[in-house]
């Protein structure tokens, strides 16, 4: 067939308005496609919403519950939600008054004859102590269980050694909680050695608060009276064991803590795809330069700089050290994305689509908007959204071995580096920012799952 | 799928061969590395031992340093205490008893100390006054830079020798005969017996020195020992074992055949584990974990460590903390109860009042009773009071914000922020803490960079001295500069005069004007509680000397 | 050839940095609790050298020592050299990453095939909630709970069956490379199950099973050696990540490992040891990617193509 030759008017613009087939599906945006793809995934929503709750808390749960996170409620340490919260007024310091009835331990025998007896009322403030001094004796051993003591046990916790020179007397102040105590004393003989008979008397013990504690935790003055009986501020989920509000600070920790995970990863995937693709577009000697820097740096063993930066930065005073771990996690952590969007950017160098644009002359402006970053944009995103767990364990993981933010300031690693030393006995204390982290950490797994599956131009061709 | 069920039969049959060959295949490397890492001992040993009187036990951390000249920490002393002897040790009462010195005499200007013939080195040799000689030079030689050289100072020309102006050879210290070591003082001083216990006095001998070339104290075998104990095996961080020296003099005296340091770590929690699975013998107790310690039932002893822990504060010219008011305003609004009883909770700790910790001796009984301290009350309405007088005598309508120096312990930090709490809310001041790890807090304070600094101060020997001095203007442990001519005179009083009731008025003075110019705000004496095995007796704590204290113990049959 | 010196590069970018960080950290590793005189402190600072300008008399020492192999003295134990300490603690380290690395990886393919062969169903399902929790738990927290885990098996037994803490016997051994291997073996299931799953849908396993080969030689050889070459590929991350992890085991567990020595040694801002510890772990990492790129040039023909 011969070929017609070229005329002219072969090289008339197309006329506009000009009939073609039309276009009946809504036009899909690559970014509307990925968003579409994520929505069907219900697990990657789910993580999204979990995403979102979370950092919508950390953002707005400070205005919400406005209990300051440093603040130590002294009177309530180490307590579950649904722990007794009353308490007595009482008058002047909260000595106890030496008018008041003396409780004695009843049935039983007293072998030693000490007669010891609790004087006045045992509040938390204190537990006062008398016995009858024994002429055999030459200093007494005070102790205190919390347990009942059947004989021959140990007598628990030792309070203190009690001259003879003094009265038989002792004031027991040392952490006192509102339950019942077992006190024992027992003589020490000539040659300071605990003689083997004791006598305990148990010891119910109420919480009590003084007028001016009262008044400077802020309950109405009307309400402040001796005998009046007042309710301590309620801890949604518990105290810690300075007796600060966990609520308040796993909502101020996740400031910290998604801060870090979120803002330093930010930074150097920004980084890593401003060097990334300065080393793909210009290659030659800039790639080079770039490419030998980024080996360098990805040699360094990531944990011991990372400590090593930390203490390099110094903390000052009343600083949170937060920006120094920042900086270090940045400075250590770009060499990774930049590799990647090197590739990315070369191999989308090499695409038939690129090579068409520019033939139709597209200008390099346009070529770069339109399809260099949104190519490049679904690998970062996908990484960035990797990368958050990880920035989130660095920092549990410097906290947690005293290397991360300086307290008061609160974080998820550091409370769960208090948690595990009262794991045994408290382990809400543990438990909580725990969950809290690996629930952050599952969340932006799973959506970085799903971002990614949405972004697979694989799986959109296979459709 | 294709798959069928009959294939997922077959494979999951193949998954289980693969899971049988790797369990055997981990336990084989596990054997192997095991094998290759020396790790050939069968059996865990149990914390006591009572036919081979043999005790477990756990301790904080490897001693860092063994060469008696350089060691500066508790550890260290603690192992020492065990494997050398100086001239006098600390017995079981607390009191001095003889050691390698048979008998001693000292005098204003002089020392003599007579050596037993009979001490030996663990190699065979006897101990003679030539090893003291060596070994005293080596802690006040510039050159080696020992932190505790300034304990010698009470040595004619330690000091000069010590700042480099003067030959080591000068050094007030010399061997008459092999059993007579003379030594001239440069001024008296009341307690030279006590400091000749101290582990910078111990004796070192040359020629065993010298062939260790630099590494002396480093291993098991470069360190020689005339003590009740020697180190028989020193896995590092891992393990230290001392059986007993059967070179030792006295050893008739040591019932414990060995001692074994099979772990170390500070973790109250893990220390309590080891203890109760019957692994190591003692466990110190924290707050969490003395609630398990009391459900277990297990008995529990307490003990004072003998330091005070104070706030220093900054008397330089240019800090708000050079203000006596503000000083007082911050002094006032600490309560020591509330802070030991309700924040650091740990049993042991008491409030402390003053410099001068609870268990010093005085001249005729203990030092409180004879320089008593005035009660401290809380007194916020007073505070309050001074501090407007501070902030109109530093012409300023708001403090500036206070640096609060500590270093990153559990205890300090739990300390700082119950104090900044406290500042705050009553008084209204803006504090920071500034925590930073020990050698950058030493730094920090060194270099006076604070306004208030959380420290504490250990005793080095038995008299009221080893606090008394610490606020002398020359101290180089006086962080803040603080500066009275009528305490550096009482200072002076207290170290060169002999007579004891002198010298406690000295230390009341002291006292006095320390509360007076609220130079310090101290805080508490530290103390712990721990789990000790029924069966293990005997074992001494002590406020100065080697702590905790074996050479006693014994592993009794009956339960 | 030129990895080699490129490597040698990487080591001596690794010496400079640690070496300008060390410097530039406040505080004197030479400061004691008991104040030392100017004059006795200069004595010492003379000791160490470090009364010499930084550079470039300080840094040429320096390198020439690491150039024979010498990092030094110990600040903090002064009579013990930085190599001695490399030399005892490293094994240490060096066993339980080894451990851990053969129970994630072993852990990973068994577990891995396991999830993939039996998709959607119990077992499946199982493991990968496991696996989740495994990468979602910071390591810390598997530790202490690991050990309260033995405490209260070793109560119920009656005897200690593995011990808590310490060093000494091979039962000591057990547990920490168990948790320390436990992260890296979640991450590695995963990545087994996606390949093993793209495996067994792969032509050539058809291939094999209509040519009739032994189902075992199908198992092993085509699907099991197949879908494990992933795994390797990811092996220089994971020492990245064993080695970071066992920071924590080592603390917890009171090993004589040389992480724990290493959070000590900057604790006591231990000059030497810390830049001894970095240029070695470092020099150690470059030779193990090294080694995994080797290796998996070795067992991957493809790779050796390019």
């Amino acid at each position: 067939m011969a070929r017609a030759p070229l005329s002219p008017l072969d090289f008339r613009p197309a006329e506009r308005g000009l009939q073609v087939d039309p276009i009946l599906r809504p036009s899909l945006s690559y970014w509307e496609d990925t968003w579409r793809r994520l929505r069907g995934n219900r697990r990657a929503t789910l993580a999204l919403v979990v995403v979102i709750a979370l950092l919508t808390a950390s953002a707005v749960g400070p205005v919400v519950w406005t209990v300051d996170p440093s603040a130590q409620d002294l009177d309530q340490v180490s307590k579950l939600p649904w722990a007794d919260r009353r308490a007595r007024i009482v008058d002047g310091a909260g000595a106890a008054d030496p008018s008041l009835p003396v409780a004695r331990a009843t049935g039983g025998s007293d072998p030693t004859g000490m007669d010891l007896r609790i004087v006045g009322e045992a509040t938390t403030k204190s537990v006062v102590l008398e016995w009858n001094l024994s002429d055999l004796a030459s200093g007494y051993r005070v102790y205190r269980h919390i347990d009942a003591i059947a004989g021959g046990e140990p007598l628990g916790l030792p309070l203190a050694e009690v001259p003879i020179a003094g009265p038989g007397r002792f004031i027991d102040r040392l952490n006192l909680q509102p339950h019942r105590y077992y006190y024992a004393v027992a003589a020490l003989d000539a040659a300071g050695e605990e003689q083997a008979a004791s006598t305990i008397i148990p010891a119910d013990v109420v919480r009590v608060l003084s007028e001016q504690e009262a008044i400077a935790r802020g309950f109405a003055a009307s309400k402040i009276f001796p005998g009046a009986e007042v309710e301590l501020p309620f801890h949604p989920l518990g105290t810690d064991a300075l007796g600060r509000d966990m609520l308040a600070r796993l909502i101020h920790g996740s400031r910290v803590s998604l801060f870090i995970g979120i803002a330093a990863p930010w930074f150097y995937v920004m980084i890593g795809v401003g060097l990334g693709s300065l080393a793909g577009l210009r290659g030659g000697a800039v790639d080079q330069l770039i490419m030998r820097f980024t080996d360098f740096v990805v040699a360094l063993p990531f944990l011991l700089f990372m400590i090593l930066f930390k203490i390099g930065f110094g903390i000052g005073p009343g600083e949170s050290g937060i920006l120094p771990m920042l900086v270090a996690l940045v400075l250590l952590s770009w060499p990774g994305t930049t590799r990647l969007v090197r590739g990315q950017v070369l191999q989308i160098r090499e695409e038939g689509y690129l090579e068409a644009s520019r033939l139709l002359g597209a200008p390099t402006r346009h070529l770069l908007l339109h399809h260099l970053v949104p190519n490049v944009m679904g690998v970062v995103l996908v990484t960035l959204t990797f990368a958050i767990p990880s920035a989130i364990f660095t920092e549990a993981f410097l906290s947690f071995i005293g290397m991360g933010v300086v307290p008061p300031t609160p974080s998820w690693g550091s409370m769960c580096n208090d948690g595990t030393k009262t794991m045994l006995m408290h382990p809400h204390e543990l438990v909580l920012p725990a969950t809290l982290i690996s629930l952050t950490v599952l969340a932006f797994n799973v959506l970085g799952d799903g971002l990614r599956d949405a972004l697979d131009a694989r799986l959109r061709s296979r459709e | 799928m294709p798959e069928s069920n009959q294939s997922h039969r077959s494979v999951g049959r193949y998954l289980v061969q693969l899971a049988v060959v790797g369990v055997f295949g981990f336990a084989g490397l596990v054997w192997v590395l095991g094998w290759l890492a020396g790790l050939t001992e069968s059996t865990l040993a149990d914390a006591v031992d009572a036919d081979a009187q043999t005790v477990t036990i756990v301790v904080a951390e490897e001693p860092p340093q063994l060469d008696s000249s350089l060691s500066t920490d508790t550890s260290s002393f603690m192992v020492l205490g065990h494997v050398m002897e100086g001239l006098l040790r600390y017995g079981k009462d607390g009191g001095l008893e003889p050691g390698v010195a048979e008998r001693w005499e000292i005098g204003e200007d002089r020392a003599t100390f007579w050596l037993r013939r009979d001490a030996r080195w663990s190699d065979g040799r006897p101990v003679t006054a030539h090893d003291f000689v060596f070994g005293w030079r080596r802690t006040i030689d510039p050159a080696n830079g020992s932190s505790y050289a300034f304990i010698l100072y009470a040595i004619e020309n330690a000091e000069q020798i010590n700042l480099g102006k003067l030959p080591v050879e000068t050094l007030g210290v010399r061997a008459v005969d092999d059993f007579q070591l003379d030594v001239s003082l440069q001024r008296p001083v009341a307690y030279f017996d006590k400091l000749v216990a101290f582990p910078s006095y111990y004796p070192i001998r040359e020629d065993f020195f010298a062939s260790t070339r630099g590494r002396y104290g480093a291993d098991a075998d470069t360190l020689l020992y005339n003590g009740p104990f020697e180190i028989s095996k020193w896995i590092h961080g891992a393990r230290l074992r001392l059986e007993k020296n059967p070179h030792y003099w006295d050893k008739a005296r040591i019932r414990l055949q060995a001692i074994d340091a099979a772990y170390f770590t500070r973790d109250p929690s893990t220390q309590l584990n080891l203890y109760r699975e019957g692994r190591a013998a003692v466990a110190s107790l924290n707050v969490e974990t003395v609630e398990t310690a009391l459900r277990k039932r297990w008995p529990i002893s307490r003990f004072a460590s003998g330091a005070v822990f104070y706030l220093e504060l900054n008397h330089r010219p240019e800090r708000p903390t050079s203000n006596l008011h503000l000083r007082r305003a911050l002094s006032l609004v600490i309560d020591r109860d509330e802070l030991v009883y309700n924040v650091i909770r740990t049993a042991g700790f008491v409030p402390a009042p003053s410099l001068f910790p609870i268990w010093l001796q005085g001249a005729n009984g203990p030092l409180r009773n004879e320089i008593p301290v005035p009660p401290m009350k809380v007194d916020v309405d007073l505070a309050r009071h001074h501090l407007e007088l501070a902030k109109r005598e530093l012409g300023v309508d708001e403090i500036p914000r206070l640096m609060m120096l500590v270093t990153d312990s559990p205890t300090t930090a739990k300390e700082a922020e119950y104090l900044q709490n406290i500042f705050q809310t009553r008084l209204g001041l803006d504090v920071a803490i500034d925590k930073q790890i020990f050698k950058q807090r030493l730094a920090k304070a060194a270099a006076g960079d604070f306004d208030i600094v959380v420290s504490g101060w250990g005793p080095d020997y038995d008299d009221p001295l080893t606090f008394g001095d610490l606020f002398a203007s020359w101290n180089q442990n006086n962080h803040g500069k603080f500066s009275n001519a009528e305490l550096d005179r009482w200072v002076a009083t207290a170290q060169t005069s002999l007579d004891p009731g002198h010298r406690v008025f000295a230390f009341g003075q002291i006292q006095r004007i320390l509360a007076e110019e609220v130079a310090l705000i101290p805080t508490y004496e530290p103390g712990s509680v721990y789990v000790r095995h029924p069966l293990l007796q005997g074992v001494v704590r002590r406020a100065v000397g080697p702590d905790p204290d074996y050479t006693n113990a014994y592993i009794t049959g009956e339960s | 050839m030129k990895r080699l010196l490129q490597g040698v590069v990487t080591i001596w970018f690794i010496a400079t940095s640690t070496f300008v960080a060390m410097h530039n950290v406040p505080g004197n590793p030479l400061l004691d609790e008991k104040a030392v005189s100017p004059e006795i402190r200069r004595n010492l600072e003379a000791r160490y050298g470090l009364d010499r300008p930084v550079f470039p008399d300080q840094y040429l020492t320096y390198m020439r020592n690491i150039l024979r192999g010498d990092f030094g003295i110990s600040f903090t134990q002064r009579n013990r050299r930085v190599n001695d300490i490399l030399r005892e603690h490293f094994p240490v380290s060096a066993i339980l990453g080894i451990l851990a690395i053969v129970f994630a990886g072993f852990g990973g393919i068994l577990f891995g095939s396991l999830t993939a062969v039996y998709r959607n169903r119990l077992p499946d399902v199982v493991i990968m909630v496991l696996v989740v929790v495994g990468i979602s738990v910071p390591g810390f927290v598997f530790a202490a709970l690991a050990q309260l885990g033995i405490v209260g098996l070793n109560e119920v037994l009656g005897w200690t069956v593995l011990p808590v803490a310490g060093w000494g016997t091979l039962r000591h051994l057990i547990i920490p490379s168990l948790v320390l291997g436990l992260g890296t073996m979640a991450f590695l299931t995963r990545l087994m199950r996606s390949s093993m799953l793209d495996v067994l849908g792969a032509d050539y396993i058809r291939t094999a099973r209509s040519k009739g080969l032994p189902p075992t030689r199908i198992f092993f050889r085509h699907q099991l050696a197949n879908a494990s070459l992933p795994v390797l590929t990811v092996l220089g991350p994971a020492i990245a990540a064993i080695t970071t992890g066992g920071f924590v085991v080592e603390l917890i567990f009171a090993i004589p490992g040389l992480g724990r020595y290493f959070v000590e040694a900057v604790q006591q801002l231990d000059y030497t040891v810390i830049m001894g510890t970095t240029v070695f772990y470092g020099t150690f990492l470059v030779v193990m990617v090294l080694v995994v790129d080797l290796a998996y040039a070795l067992v991957d023909p493809r790779v050796r193509l390019e």
